[in-house]
């Protein structure tokens, strides 16, 4: 099977992915309403689905009859709207249309500590280097960077910084509870 | 003041080297303009009208002389020999080419510098009062806590993409020196009755398009909760802020929006869940902090009456320098000193390399070898004693920075306009410096007493022009430069909007207006105790109102006849 299928509207293929600092092939297809489509009736393609919300709960029962399940939100869909369904999916995703757009930051980092998710959490759309350190803080596991990017050189963002100051997802004690102690 | 460890430097340090490989991806083509803008903002470089300028963090406004002979050398090397102070207490640089900015960066982190976060829709520079430490009126020293959250908010992963600009001040003393009521997040330090240091937090301030004075969502948060507390308002801001209209994105508008009640009731369900958290303050950590903020080794003085001084020099000059830019201060002969930047023959808050370096010298002679800068764009000498002001007034007046203006109608503030910023509708430096001209009379000034008067060349109103007692604002139509006029705003913790008088004005014609507005204010004040801004709130605006367009309207017949 070729790593690229042919572009069709509402199916994009992802080839390779960051995940846990390593690029990786992805096993994932991400499912993106196009135009005119709904959730009701979209045809669910087979293998393991990034499904949007609106398509996981239309069509739960369909999906949960399959292996592996992933939901992805957009940026007005909050942590709450997927919580009582996180020990179904193996995977959520967070949609940046923008990477300006910085709410994903908050609904990741509640996502994991709030809400107590432990699979991959995985950013999706506008998804570029130079945010890789802060989405990795905030919870971030995953990273679909955008197409016509570089992965490789992606991935060395995630050393940009070599402390930080305050308590985040993947440094839980802010520094003031660190400093001194390695001395 | 707050000197880097390994730690702190290190960040800095890392931050110099991503920003130099951002810009080179810039220039290299790999990162578009799109991708690059967000980037270069929050390292504070902008992409100006003229060329890009550069804006330099200066935390609350604490600068050590090293610092600024550093600032000195880095705006003789890259930029015009010049630097500009701004109404957030930073430092802009007005001239620096886009590929030396690494290079700056890099210089400046050799002095504990940076330009973190001074621009974008982050978290920006925290401001306090510049007289903080040492200022009679003070509950505690402010800085502490600023320094807290300069820490806590530099590189926040979490809040790097907020709807828009979030800015905190921190004021703890009688008198609001920090505009905290025109703030994202303002916050007053209070001690509860057993003596506990807390915050009174004040939310949702601002000036800009829709000026609103803040409003407090907590009476008294204990030190403790100061970050857990702040970052529940972040994340509310964060996830419920528009995004879909940049002018009705800054929290001020979610705040009006849900009503304070269910604001404070989001904030609160937040916190219920993070409060007692890893990020709650710890004793040691203010404590560490604190240490860094210790009284300088003062001597024990006798004090001396600013008036005896005056008398004893018998200089009306000085006299009047004295009334001015001489202020209190907690410690027997002390004072604190202003050094103005208000000369009428340059612009509001501009700094030369040369004064710059002069100053340095001033504050290792005369002030431990510490000065702040104030968002009214002035620099402050915060420890002088007051047997050697006679000698520092001096000094400082032969480098033209002892105009004796401090609070009076020539000591204002003043955004770049339209001379350098890409935003603005119009010019406002000319337009300081036409009313700086008609009222160079110092006998005059002095005798029109204490006196606001702000200018912006846009809405976005860096020159706060909405709280100044006289407020000017540059605005477009069709193409052409006009002035909208103010009056009786007013900062502090009664902090007020002024009212627009009317139509707006031709550039020519400010000068007259301030003038009209002036004696209006002279033929009806009850005293000359009666500041402007008083006589404006007693009678309201009307008289104002009336004087300026019948003299307006005067002029336009004269004109007409003459013509």
């Amino acid at each position: 099977m070729p790593t690229r299928m042919p572009a069709r509207k509402g199916l994009l293929p992802m080839a390779k992915i960051i995940k846990h600092s390593s690029i990786i092939d992805d096993g994932w297809t991400l499912l993106r309403l196009a135009e005119g489509e709904s959730a009701e009736s979209v045809a669910l393609p087979a293998g393991n689905l990034i499904v949007p919300l609106a398509v996981w709960q239309a069509r739960k029962a369909e999906l949960l009859a399959r292996p592996q399940r992933g939901v992805w939100l957009a940026p007005d869909e909050l942590a709450q709207d997927i919580a009582t369904d996180l020990a179904n999916l193996q995977l959520v995703a967070i949609d940046f249309p923008q990477f300006a757009d910085g709410r994903g930051y908050s609904t990741a980092a509640l996502l994991r500590t709030r809400f107590g998710w432990r699979g991959e959490l995985r950013a999706i759309g506008e998804v570029l280097r130079d945010q890789l350190f802060y989405l990795n803080r905030v919870g971030f596991d995953a990273y679909a960077i955008r197409e016509g990017k570089d992965i490789e050189d992606a991935l060395k963002a995630l050393n940009d910084f070599s402390e930080t100051y305050q308590a985040a997802v993947d440094e839980p004690l802010p520094l003031f509870r660190r400093r001194g102690r390695a001395a | 003041m707050y000197r880097y460890d390994h730690y702190d430097q290190a960040i800095v340090d890392d931050r110099v080297k991503q920003f130099r490989d951002q810009t080179h991806r810039y220039l290299a083509g790999t990162l578009s303009e799109d991708e690059y803008r967000p980037l270069r903002l929050q390292n504070g470089l902008y992409i100006q009208r003229y060329a890009p300028m550069l804006r330099i963090a200066i935390p609350y406004g604490l600068l050590s002389s090293r610092q600024l002979r550093a600032l000195s050398d880095i705006a003789a090397k890259y930029d015009r020999g010049y630097g500009h102070i701004s109404t957030r207490q930073n430092l802009q640089l007005n001239w620096p080419k886009l590929e030396d900015v690494p290079e700056i960066l890099a210089e400046l982190a050799k002095v504990e510098m940076h330009a973190i976060q001074t621009s974008g829709n982050c978290i920006r520079n925290v401001t306090s009062d510049q007289f903080a430490g040492v200022s009679p009126d003070e509950l505690t020293d402010p800085r502490p806590w600023c320094e807290i959250l300069r820490q806590w908010s530099t590189f926040h992963p979490e809040f790097a993409y907020l709807p828009r600009k979030f800015k905190i001040a921190v004021n703890a003393a009688d008198t609001d020196r920090a505009a905290t009521r025109v703030h994202d997040i303002g916050l007053d330090v209070l001690k509860d009755g057993d003596g506990n240091i807390g915050f009174r937090v004040i939310v949702g301030g601002g000036l800009g398009r829709t000026p609103i004075v803040g409003v407090v969502i907590k009476d008294f948060l204990p030190w403790q909760h100061l970050i857990t507390y702040l970052e529940c308002i972040l994340r509310v801001y964060n996830l419920h802020g528009r995004r879909d209209n940049k002018y009705k994105a800054r929290i001020k508008i979610l705040v009006k929006a849900l009503g304070i009640e269910e604001f404070r009731r989001q904030v609160e369900n937040e916190w219920a869940y993070v409060k007692d958290g890893a990020a709650t303050l710890t004793e040691a950590e203010v404590e560490r902090i604190q240490q860094h903020f210790t009284d300088p080794a003062w001597k024990q003085l006798d004090d001396l009456s600013l008036e005896a001084l005056a008398v004893e020099k018998n200089d009306k000059a000085f006299t009047r320098w004295l009334e001015r830019n001489v202020h209190g201060h907690k410690k027997p002969g002390y004072a604190a000193v202003t050094l103005s930047l208000k000369d009428p023959k340059t612009a509001p808050g501009d700094i030369t390399s040369a004064q710059m370096n002069f100053v340095a010298d001033l504050a290792d002679k005369y002030s431990f070898g510490e000065l702040r800068t104030s968002h009214e764009q002035n620099i402050i000498l915060a420890d002088v004693e007051k047997s050697r002001l006679h000698e520092l007034w001096l000094e400082a007046r032969a480098h033209s920075l002892a105009s004796p203006t401090v609070g009076l109608l020539q000591d204002i503030i003043c955004c770049p306009g339209g001379d350098f910023c890409s935003l603005a509708n119009a010019k406002s430096i000319p337009i300081a410096t036409a009313i700086q001209e008609r009222f160079d009379d110092l006998d005059y000034l002095h005798d029109i007493g204490e006196l606001d008067l702000n200018i912006s060349g846009c809405m976005n109103a860096c020159g706060h022009h909405h709280v100044g007692n006289i407020g000017i604002l540059g605005v477009d139509k069709n193409g052409a430069e006009w002035y909208q006029v103010s009056i009786g705003g007013r900062q502090g913790y009664n902090a007020h909007l002024g009212d627009v008088i009317g139509p707006s004005f031709a550039a020519a014609e400010i000068p007259d207006v301030i003038s009209t507005l002036i004696e209006t204010y002279i033929d009806n004040r009850e005293s000359e105790d009666e500041r402007f801004v008083d006589t404006v709130h007693r009678l309201g605006i009307g008289p104002f109102k009336e004087r300026v367009y019948a003299n307006k309207n005067a002029g336009k017949e004269r004109a007409v006849a003459n013509g």
